[in-house]
């Protein structure tokens, strides 16, 4: 029974090798047609001239490249060096939207440990318990947090009330409060994938280690998380990378003095910038990032306990 | 079979919608017309009204540009984007005759610098963008842009700013005395320093939001449109707008006939309904801004001739509209901006 | 044997839990109080009233809303149902079909939606849509949500996949079971919650999806988040917070029921389960 589930290592068979272009198909022709398209457009405005105020010129150009690493001062002639402007943008998010994800990760593992061991009859109930306030609106539930979370609002009056503080704790614009924000938008993009993956865990191995004096935290840390971590991986995923791209929160309850990255790029399609060649090049540098992050998160763990 | 398609999603879109003589599809900002007037327009001409929403001129131009054009018939841009959606061939002309009521047009906006001889366009409504003070919080003297640009320690840190280059910039000119499309390097380093010392003293950046930060007091000074002001005032909030000395922003939003429109007829006939003074102050009593068409101070709300918002103070700097630059000089432009938010 | 502790349970996991569903639930509470409010504002408290619940459904615009939310829930259903059908055989290909040289190509694939921010996407697949001359409507709003609901259904499920030892079809098919049926009665119930898990997060992520609809749909169609998008951004009305509700009490409802009608199912299950 061990094995696979224990090391934590991905199970693979062959047992649907022949069916396999059948059960790919739908996959690679939807998403051949509706993503893959679009953006090899995308892919070849970035190679560009730009139009003034929006849109493309059909004459190849790598000014996109070169204005998101070089800076060439105010009125560009000045000689090149490094551009740290939007290497800034793109550190700043990767930051917030990380920061976001392990506020997750603490919050979203214990509850998913939780319900996945809860009487089955009650885990769906849980699971939905967790979903049904993303039936509200994304905007809605932002602006409600910026509502609780404002100097005036309920949160700071409630604690000043009871005195714990004794004045507001000036959370909207800042950080910490985008921060909130990608973590409320995300947490069941967590939650349910570590909770499919515990489901499936299988407890006579935390019993066997606790059998041999193994402290329970040690179980947790050395056997159950290594068990669950295709689950841990994928909600990592499905919050930080939608975290990064999002503006909704960094506008909303940042104040949006900074640019994020999903705001620099809004701002070259719809903004004055009107910019799309070099829109669609940060979009590009984007995607091969977190490509890089996706295939080194898809690498098999190490097997084994250290 | 394109025709069958529409008719076929028009069916099951607008459920129960009764079959009209023809269709009007408006391109419009979020909130900006009432929806009594829309179904006035609908009954009186038997047309089906389908109205699509955006929520800043750059959205609408985007928009239009990434392929949206020939959907719409009609779109309201402000003055400035009238002007680059003419250079940019998004407009389509009004022949002399077409419009039975462009006699309606007040004089002073018949032939604005944006759209010679409303070649295109119609008005829809004219404000001031400036900023509004929470006199609860600071009480001295609030007509200047120093409020926004070097504010009084009361302010510092309080200050929301509309999260639009072309509003914060010509701002940020008036209060240089700079024009809004320098090509003086030394003016426009100095309009780079200036904001960069500014921001310090900045809460957000917010337009949508810029009403509702004064009336909750999350910010205590905001740069704002007069409408908005005036409904902060009205929702309770104790703001102030401000005229300053250095000047502000005038705008005008304006109905265009688009390129390609598909019901070109309906469009034109919609421009002249709301050239009859009764329907644009319908809009104004709604938005609380002001019409550009003459004969409709009978139908306004009285109070809108009194709110301060409207009367601007004999010491008030001239009004002055947002300029459009060249792609040199709005590319320095664009950098500045980047610099101020990086 | 006895264990010194329940390894079901670890202290301080049910505070974290309910910590949880205190900040998911906190500020939804807050606005169901205000919905119950008198005046326009957010902000001030000016008695109990029934005003915007009474606006919802007979205020100008409230065809236009149930309209909206209709579409808004068809379009979600039917997303979310084809992007789990569609991420569940992918998983079973990528999981269960040997390395293959398609491989990590088709997981790159599936995961591009999620990478790309939504603007490109919307930008992009309206130029595409254009550019084939596909008239926008209902049917491009579902599409695009179609493919970026995709590595939402995907995850979970692929998750819940890796941890399914191959040893249970095989054996089924030791059994002489068809490698269809082996799929079917022992792959997908053992699949299910990493499939619910999918369905409810590409559900959910097709409910709030703003920008790329905005840009995708036709003119006159509208989905929830459109519809009141320009209402909530100027400052939350009372009557979207009114909608906001019902939408909470109409999930919570439909939730209580299913489980209820879901309860005599499991029981069966366990049943089954006990005896094997």
């Amino acid at each position: 029974m061990a094995g696979g589930a224990a090391t934590g290592g991905s199970v693979q068979s062959e047992t649907y090798r022949e069916a396999r272009t059948w059960l790919l198909l739908p996959a690679w022709v939807t998403l051949g047609i509706l993503t893959l398209a679009p953006l090899t457009i995308m892919l070849v405005y970035s190679f560009l001239t730009k139009e003034f105020r929006g849109g493309v010129i059909w004459e190849f150009s790598l000014a996109a490249y070169d204005q998101f690493f070089f800076d060439r001062g105010l009125f560009g002639d000045e000689p090149p060096r490094i551009e740290w402007t939007y290497i800034g943008i793109f550190w700043r998010s990767i930051w917030q939207a990380g920061a976001a994800t392990v506020l997750s990760l603490l919050i979203g593992f214990p509850t998913a440990y939780f319900i996945a061991m809860r009487p089955q009859k009650e885990r769906a109930l849980w699971v939905f318990l967790v979903t049904i306030p993303y039936w509200v609106n994304l905007l809605i539930r932002t602006v409600s947090m910026k509502f609780l979370l404002r100097d005036e609002g309920p949160l700071n009056e409630g604690l000043m009330a009871i005195g714990l503080i004794s004045e507001p704790l000036g959370i909207v614009n800042t950080n910490l409060a985008v921060q909130l924000g990608l973590f409320y938008s995300y947490l069941p993009f967590m939650v349910l994938p570590i909770y499919a993956a515990v489901e499936r865990y299988n407890l006579a191995l935390s019993e066997a280690a606790a059998d041999l004096y193994a402290p329970r935290w040690t179980i947790l840390r050395r056997i159950v998380l290594p068990s669950v971590r295709p689950g841990i991986v994928a909600g990592c995923i499905l919050v930080f990378v939608p975290s990064l791209g999002s503006f909704l929160a960094p506008d909303l309850l940042g104040g949006a003095k900074t640019f994020m990255i999903g705001s620099l790029i809004e701002e070259q399609f719809k903004g004055n910038a009107g910019n799309w060649p070099f829109g669609a090049a940060a979009s590009m540098i984007l995607l091969t990032m977190v490509l890089i992050l996706l295939i080194l998160s898809a690498r098999p763990s190490r097997k084994g306990v250290r | 079979m394109k025709k069958l398609l529409t008719t076929a999603a028009a069916l099951s879109l607008i459920a129960g919608a009764a079959s009209a003589e023809g269709k009007l599809v408006i391109y419009h900002w979020f909130e900006y017309m009432p929806q009594d007037l829309l179904e006035k327009f609908s009954e009186e001409h038997d047309v089906e009204v389908v109205m699509d929403t955006y929520d800043s001129n750059e959205a609408l131009l985007a928009s239009l540009k990434a392929g949206a054009i020939g959907t719409y018939d009609v779109a309201v841009p402000g003055d400035y984007m009238v002007q680059i959606m003419g250079n940019e061939g998004l407009l389509d002309t009004i022949a002399d005759g077409e419009l039975a009521n462009k006699g309606n047009i007040a004089p002073e906006w018949a032939d604005p610098s944006f759209d010679p001889g409303r070649a295109s366009s119609i008005p829809y409504q004219w404000g001031s963008t400036s900023f509004a003070v929470n006199r609860d919080v600071y009480e001295g003297d609030i007509n200047s842009t120093d409020i926004l640009f070097n504010p009084p320690e009361e302010l510092s840190g309080k200050i929301n700013m509309l999260d639009s280059q072309g509003e914060v910039l010509a701002m940020a000119a008036l209060h240089m005395d700079i024009p809004q499309c320098s090509s003086d390097r030394d003016q426009l380093r100095a309009l780079n320093d200036m904001l960069q010392s500014a921001k310090a003293h900045w809460a957000s950046f917010n337009s949508d939001t810029a009403k509702e930060v004064l009336v909750s007091g999350d910010a205590a000074a905001g740069q704002i449109y007069d409408g908005f002001a005036a409904k902060a005032r009205a929702e309770g909030a104790n703001v102030e707008y401000a005229f300053p000395t250095q000047g502000y922003i005038v705008w005008m939003d304006n109905v265009v006939l688009l390129k390609d429109a598909p019901n070109r007829e309906n469009a034109l006939l919609f421009m002249d309904f709301l050239l009859e003074p009764e329907n644009i102050a319908a809009v104004t009593n709604y938005a609380r801004y002001n019409a550009g068409v003459t004969g409709v101070a009978g139908f306004l709300d009285p109070s809108l001739a009194e709110q301060p918002e409207s009367n601007p103070p004999a010491e008030a700097g001239a009004g002055v509209f947002i300029e459009v630059c060249d792609q040199a000089t709005q590319e320095v432009y664009d950098q500045i901006w980047t610099n101020l938010k990086k | 044997m006895a264990k010194p502790y329940d390894l079901r349970h670890y202290p301080g996991f049910l505070g974290v839990t309910l910590l949880c569903l205190l900040i998911l639930y906190a500020p939804l509470g807050v606005v169901a109080v205000y919905s119950f409010n008198g005046s326009q504002s957010i902000t001030i408290w000016e008695g109990f009233s029934l005003r915007w619940y009474v606006d919802v459904f007979t205020g100008p615009e409230s065809a236009k809303f149930k309209q909206a939310a209709w579409n808004s829930f068809i379009i979600a259903i039917a997303a979310a149902t084809i992007a789990t059908s569609i991420a569940t055989l992918a998983a079973t290909a990528v999981l269960r079909a040997g390395k293959f040289r398609m491989r990590t190509l088709s997981i790159g694939l599936i995961s591009l939606p999620l990478m790309v921010p939504e603007i490109v996407t919307a930008v992009a697949t309206l130029i595409f849509f254009n550019a084939i001359a596909f008239e926008r409507g209902l049917m491009t709003i579902l599409l695009a949500h179609i493919a970026f609901c995709i590595p939402f259904a995907y995850m979970p499920i692929s998750a819940r996949m890796q941890g399914i030892e191959a040893s249970y079809e095989q054996a089924a098919m030791d059994l002489y079971a068809t490698r269809r049926q082996a799929f079917t009665r022992i792959l997908l119930p053992l699949m299910m919650p990493g499939i619910v898990s999918g369905f409810i997060l590409a559900f959910i992520i097709s409910l709030d999806d703003f920008i790329i609809t905005n840009f995708v749909k036709g003119a006159g169609v509208e989905t929830l988040p459109t519809a009141i998008f320009g209402a909530v951004k100027q400052g939350i009305k009372p009557n979207i917070m009114a909608i906001s509700t019902m939408l909470l009490a109409v999930s919570i409802v439909m939730v209580t029921l299913s489980w209820l009608i879901g309860r005599k199912d499991q029981k069966n299950l366990i049943q089954q389960r006990k005896k094997k």
